[in-house]
């Protein structure tokens, strides 16, 4: 689709990030740094049980505390119900997100429910004031488990709202047929962790009112022009009047792609005659009370030919989602369509249901469900591969899905598919079929040896099911450089940066000449919906290749109106407007420029701006795989070596590509042998939400780091470029499951793989006699 | 708030990248609270407020420490170093720059902290033989969400290089 | 901010006793890794703090003139690490200090604020048990000196008095000269951790016998504990495969870990029988190959 001059080349370079040097001199501007003089402290009164109801509240000391200046309960809030999930807004009624928060409830759904708000002078003073607020509160029975929030009679944890919020089906290809014929079949039982973004700036917003009836939000948000929604949603505020200004964030990872204290400030300044409100959630406040990854309970049946195909399989999912909806059941039906993506030939279907539980909220994690899900397939699959004797990998390479085969839930036509590349790749890489035989005689003692492979499916964004809308704006300076303006967020993926990329590209100009705006503004910016769904680099090109294509053909036609030549034979090079049939420098650009600002006559500023909306999705690939020593006695997994291979499209940037697979990698092998939020499974009091007790991998944690690309030229997406933000994320766990399988014999279908866990099955599996008594 | 000091507030004297301050400060105040606060030095981040993630880092008397679990009163009579301090006459230090060239950044909230202790580590270590567990060790109190810390070991390699 | 509501800065040893003595309800305030973030959770108690932060008395590692070394209640972490005098004699101790949170907590946190916190888990706590350290206390009757078994009175209670000072841990030669000694601690993470289970074994041999030998763990009960049972069974024993196999049986007998939400108390018996061998099986190696000891050797 591009037309690629090559003395333009700059997608597929590694150029500098645009944000770098800001960020090494801590210049970069993150949310709390811009303080604003007199700004005022909320801190949020929480509850310290999990279910019930507040009976009597008593504020009289908190207010009267010196330096408060308000308290405000759930009494004094809009009764009007929001949806926090950073979606689209939804035409179809059929498809809204659940309406269930208020800004403060006195119905108590979690640990740390929000019930009240101190807003003081200063921090400190807020948190004695929330000393002084006494609660009178009439406990239920915590709903944590499946079988007790489903059973018959059980409490609506939102009243009127079955505890049951959604629910799907669906079925592709005769599966009763496979199973009917199949030699064998597999089943097994998968439960997921619920596990943390934990990115490293906490969840922080603070507004003003810049005149009488305008509210300003400064907030860490991964969708600025779904807050601004919302906001006016929560508030009954119109959308215009409030504005949403998004600097540089710490990291999101999803759980920024969701309102969370947004609304609150704005009532707040609202509140309190326009003066600036913030909040700054503490670190145990963010792990606790925003949100998680849904934690799943799944059971998958594979029916399996004695020649390695997979001719049949059925899932079956029960998802979490806390307390409140937020994405709600969007997580699973996401995640389950990985399954036809993944193995399009394969019949299958899928149930899956999302439940309400007295437990943290869960939301948007980077991957969105599929980690869940494809845990559960990946463990499947290997089971499946294992019961027939046949190699891990040779029995994906079989059934895995090829370009030119048809998804049979999207209809849609695969484009471009590298997963076959990216499995020969990888299995190269670790040296599969030597290290195979090797560990063969190393299956046994203290000490044992593993190889696992998983694979993945996924999207480059969410259509059809959500609209898929970019905006770009390129605007030629006087100096002949250009101003771009995206809708885009960036979050620290780098989504700048190749913005920039893809503009001297198509522009003819270098990198440096392009200055991409970093923070977001939604009275400036054009409209786009926000980082999620790895969505940024595919669904912004379309928007930024036309912009850009536009601008150029107005720099052409000013160029021939300045030199009276053909538009149609210029082009721009290097930063140089040429004539390609004389192969003829015509004039630079800042010259150009200068004449359409100035001239009295001809010309202009000249800009372009798109609003595209891409309605395609391109289905990316990868697989993980891994080497790892088992210590038994010890009950723990090293990692000897780690290798994702991705099939991503065309990579535009290969370092900060390479940046996205390394810090996937690490978090899937976070949740892998390390993370978990830890529920009390009677109370639901949550024990570790801090970053001593939540297990977040240090620096020694994590091995070395290794990375391949399977490069396809897709061509739905402006520069041939596919997803890659999310995928990295989700096949290290399976992977490394399948390897502690493969030392050990040992099935474990949960996470984390953490060291307790793996005392109890290998002391239920004899590895380790019971009461510690090891003999291997 | 009562003690041998003037209603809670007392003077101290340090150097701050260099420059000598004199300071009249509440002695609750931690010293990320007086680089942010009082300093306007906001490139030092706070991301937990109990030493368990290292973005706070900073240097005193070249000693490395998380800035929100040390009292601002300790640095009286002492040098300490923020991020702020690194980059000279328009120069990247060479740390820093070894950052923005190996792709060690992401979104940026560690980095201000990480800069620090690999610039603590780098000095440390100038012209010896350092393998990669030792500069894993070395910022075992930095929290990285985004790398996985595979770019910033490289950066921190490169640094190491004479 | 900080929620402190008195503070006093004391420029001596004797000066924080007589603010101690003066101010009943307040505690000493060293390198604040552990009471700064209690003060921060708004944990009651933290609150009244005397600061002996940075105090030069009480930072220091030394040897008297009877042999003994002293290492002062201030000393850091990073500061045991770098001790010629610890690397040389007792790199046990460096072990523990290695194991120790992140570089910023090693160089802020003293072995003094550790021991005195009164928790189980404490890195040095079990080396120090190993090694019969006397703590030598500062307080307005004068100077005292208390085995560091006989300092824990419980979990979170050691045997300070009001205007009591913890100034230094004394470690005699008979404790020390031709012993060889390992820490080793378990726990999820490998560093910015709380040990699952921490054990310092320090032995003697002579003649293919193990002539001296003990064995500390921390959390393997309430408080910091040695085990005399196995360290019974052990003693002039043969080094053999056999040995090991009796440490882990015995060991069992001296051990009493509770199951909490971070850990089952099978979990921690496994990792204590594992840990006991792996500890002493280290030890031996630094008594079979001093010269290639390596200091903060991990496994």
């Amino acid at each position: 689709m591009a037309q690629h001059n090559d003395a333009n080349k700059v997608i597929g370079k590694s150029v500098i990030r645009t944000d770098a040097v800001a960020k090494v001199t801590g210049r970069a501007e993150y949310t709390e740094d811009m303080h604003r003089p007199g700004m005022l402290v909320a801190k949020y009164f929480r509850s310290t049980i999990s279910h019930g109801r507040v009976t009597d509240i008593d504020t009289t000391a908190a207010v009267q505390h010196p330096g408060v200046e308000a308290v405000f309960t759930y009494k004094d809030v809009p009764q009007n119900v929001f949806a926090t999930a950073g979606h689209p807004f939804s035409l179809d009624p059929h498809h809204k997100d659940i309406e269930d928060r208020l800004l403060l409830t006195g119905n108590i759904r979690c640990l740390g429910d929000e019930i009240a708000v101190v807003v003081a002078q200063d921090e400190l003073t807020a948190r004695q004031a929330l000393q002084k607020i006494k609660v009178v509160c009439e406990p239920y029975p915590p709903l944590i488990r499946p079988e007790e929030i489903m059973a018959e009679g059980a409490r609506q944890i939102h009243q009127g709202s079955p505890n049951i919020i959604g629910e799907h089906r669906y079925r592709c290809g005769e599966v009763e047929q496979g199973f009917a014929e199949a030699d064998h079949i597999v089943e097994g039982d998968f439960t997921t962790a619920m596990v943390q973004h934990v990115h490293l700036e906490n969840h922080i917003a603070h507004a003003y009112m810049d005149d009488m009836d305008r509210i300003v939000i400064v907030s860490s948000t991964q969708i600025p022009h779904i807050v601004r929604r919302i906001v006016s949603e929560a508030l009954s505020f119109p959308l215009s009047k409030i504005r949403v200004i998004k600097p540089f964030i710490g990291g999101g990872f999803g759980n920024k792609q969701d309102v969370v204290v947004e609304p609150m400030v704005a009532f707040l300044t609202l509140q309190m005659s326009g003066r600036p409100v913030q909040i700054n959630l503490s670190r145990e406040e963010c792990m606790l009370c925003t949100r998680n990854r849904h934690p799943f309970f799944l059971k998958v049946k594979t029916g399996v030919m004695q020649d390695g195909t997979m001719v049949a399989r059925d899932m079956d999912v029960i998802s979490l989602t806390g307390a409140y909806a937020s994405h709600g059941h969007a997580i699973a039906a996401a995640g389950g369509a990985k399954q036809s993506a993944l193995y399009p030939r394969t019949p299958a279907r899928f149930h899956a249901r999302t439940l309400y539980a007295n437990i943290p909220t869960a939301g948007a994690m980077r991957a969105y469900g599929s980690p869940q899900i494809l845990y559960a397939l990946e463990c499947a699959t290997e089971d499946a591969a294992r019961k027939i004797g046949m190699d891990s990998v040779a029995f994906r390479l079989k059934n895995i899905a090829r370009q030119g085969d048809i998804n049979p839930l999207s209809k849609e036509k695969i484009a471009s598919c590298g997963l076959a590349e990216c499995l020969e790749k990888g299995r190269e890489f670790i040296d599969w079929d030597r290290k195979k035989r090797e560990y063969a005689h190393h299956k046994t003692g203290p000490v044992r040896k593993g190889l696992g492979v998983a694979c993945l499916a996924y999207a480059s964004g969410t259509y059809p099911v959500c609209v898929e809308i970019a905006g770009a704006r390129i605007v030629l300076n006087q100096d002949g450089m250009v101003h771009v303006m995206v809708g885009a967020t960036e979050i620290g993926q780098g989504s700048d940066t190749v913005v920039a990329q893809m503009v001297a590209e198509t522009l003819g100009i270098a990198y440096d000449h392009v200055r991409v705006v970093q923070a977001q503004d939604t009275d400036v910016t054009p409209f786009d919906t926000g980082a999620y769904a790895s969505r940024q680099a595919y669904v912004v090109s379309n928007a930024v290749f036309r912009a850009a294509s536009e601008l150029k053909a107005k720099i052409c036609r000013h160029a021939a109106l300045m030199c009276g030549s053909d538009a149609a034979d210029l082009d721009i090079v290097g930063g140089v407007v040429i004539d390609s049939k004389k192969s003829a420098r015509v004039m630079a650009l800042k010259d150009l420029a200068i004449d359409s600002y100035y001239h009295k006559e001809r010309g202009g500023q000249l800009s372009a701006e798109v609003s595209y909306k891409t309605t395609s999705n391109a289905p990316v690939f990868g697989c993980t795989f891994v080497d790892i020593d088992v210590d038994i006695p010890l009950c723990k997994i090293k990692i000897n070596r780690i290798i994702n291979v991705h099939d991503s499209g065309v990579i535009l940037n290969p370092v900060q590509a390479a940046g996205q697979v390394h810090g996937g990698t690490f978090m899937g092998i976070g949740a892998a042998l390390f993370e978990e939020v830890l529920i009390d499974r009677e109370t639901g009091y949550v024990y570790n939400n801090n970053l001593l007790d939540y297990k977040f991998p240090t620096f020694m944690d994590i091995p070395s780091l290794h990375h391949d690309f399977v490069e396809t030229f897709e061509p739905t997406s402006g520069y041939g470029n596919k997803a890659l933000g999310e995928p990295p994320v989700i096949t290290p766990p399976p992977a490394i499951r399948n390897a502690l399988l493969d030392a050990t014999g040992v099935h474990i279908n949960s996470l984390p793989l953490s060291p307790h866990v793996l005392f109890t099955h290998f002391t239920k599996n004899g590895l380790l006699k019971s009461r510690g008594e090891q003999h291997v | 708030m009562t003690g041998q000091n003037d209603n809670g507030f007392t003077r101290i004297q340090c150097t701050v990248n260099g420059v000598p301050r004199s300071l009249f400060i509440d002695v609750r105040k931690s010293l990320l609270e007086l680089l942010r606060q009082d300093l306007g030095l906001t490139g030092t981040k706070e991301g937990c407020g109990v030493g368990e993630c290292g973005a706070c880092s900073v240097l005193v008397d070249e000693v490395l420490v998380d800035s929100c679990i040390y009292l601002a009163v300790w640095v009286d009579g002492k040098a300490i170093r923020t991020v702020e301090g690194e980059a000279r006459d328009g120069r990247l230090s060479p740390v820093q720059q070894a950052y923005v060239e190996e792709g060690a950044v992401q979104c940026g909230f560690c980095t201000p902290g990480f800069i620090m202790a690999s610039t603590s580590f780098v000095e440390k270590h100038q012209g010896q033989e350092v393998s990669a567990d030792q500069i894993r060790k070395g910022h075992a109190g930095n929290l990285c969400r985004c790398t996985g810390y595979q770019n910033i070991l490289k950066a921190v390699e490169k640094s190491l290089k004479p | 901010m900080f929620d402190l509501q008195t503070y006093h800065k004391a420029g001596s040893v004797e000066e924080a006793i007589a603010l101690l003595a003066a101010n009943p309800d307040s505690r000493l305030l060293a390198g604040g890794t552990d009471i700064l973030i209690k003060l921060r959770h708004g944990k009651s108690g933290f609150a009244e703090l005397i600061d002996i932060h940075g105090l030069a008395e009480l930072r220091s590692i030394r040897k008297d003139a009877e042999e003994n070394i002293l290492i002062g209640s201030g000393t850091t972490f990073t500061d045991i690490i770098e001790s010629k005098l610890l690397q040389r004699s007792i790199p046990m101790l460096c072990d523990a200090a290695q194991s120790v949170g992140g570089p910023q907590i090693r160089n802020m946190a003293t072995i003094g604020g550790n021991i005195c916190n009164g928790v189980t888990s404490a890195d040095s706590a079990p080396g120090l048990f190993g090694l019969n350290a006397l703590l030598q206390i500062h307080g307005p009757d004068g100077l005292r000196e208390v085995p560091v078994a006989e300092f824990y009175l419980g979990p979170g209670k050691v045997d300070l008095r009001r205007g009591d000072v913890l100034v230094a841990f004394k470690i005699t030669p008979e404790n020390y000269a031709g012993s060889f000694g390992y820490y080793y601690k378990y726990a999820m993470r490998d560093a910015m951790d709380i040990a699952t289970i921490g054990c310092a074994v320090s032995l003697k041999t002579a003649a293919s016998k193990v002539s001296d030998y003990r064995i500390a763990f921390g959390v393997a009960g309430p408080t910091p504990i040695r085990c005399p049972k196995t360290e019974q069974a052990v003693l002039g024993r043969e080094l053999s495969a056999e040995l090991f196999d009796c440490i882990a049986e015995v060991v069992i007998g001296d051990v009493n870990p509770r199951t909490s939400w971070r850990a089952a108390k099978d979990f921690r018996l496994n990792i204590i029988q594992e840990l006991a061998k792996r500890a002493t099986h280290k030890a031996l190696q630094r008594a079979l190959h001093p010269a290639g000891q390596k200091e903060g050797e991990t496994i």
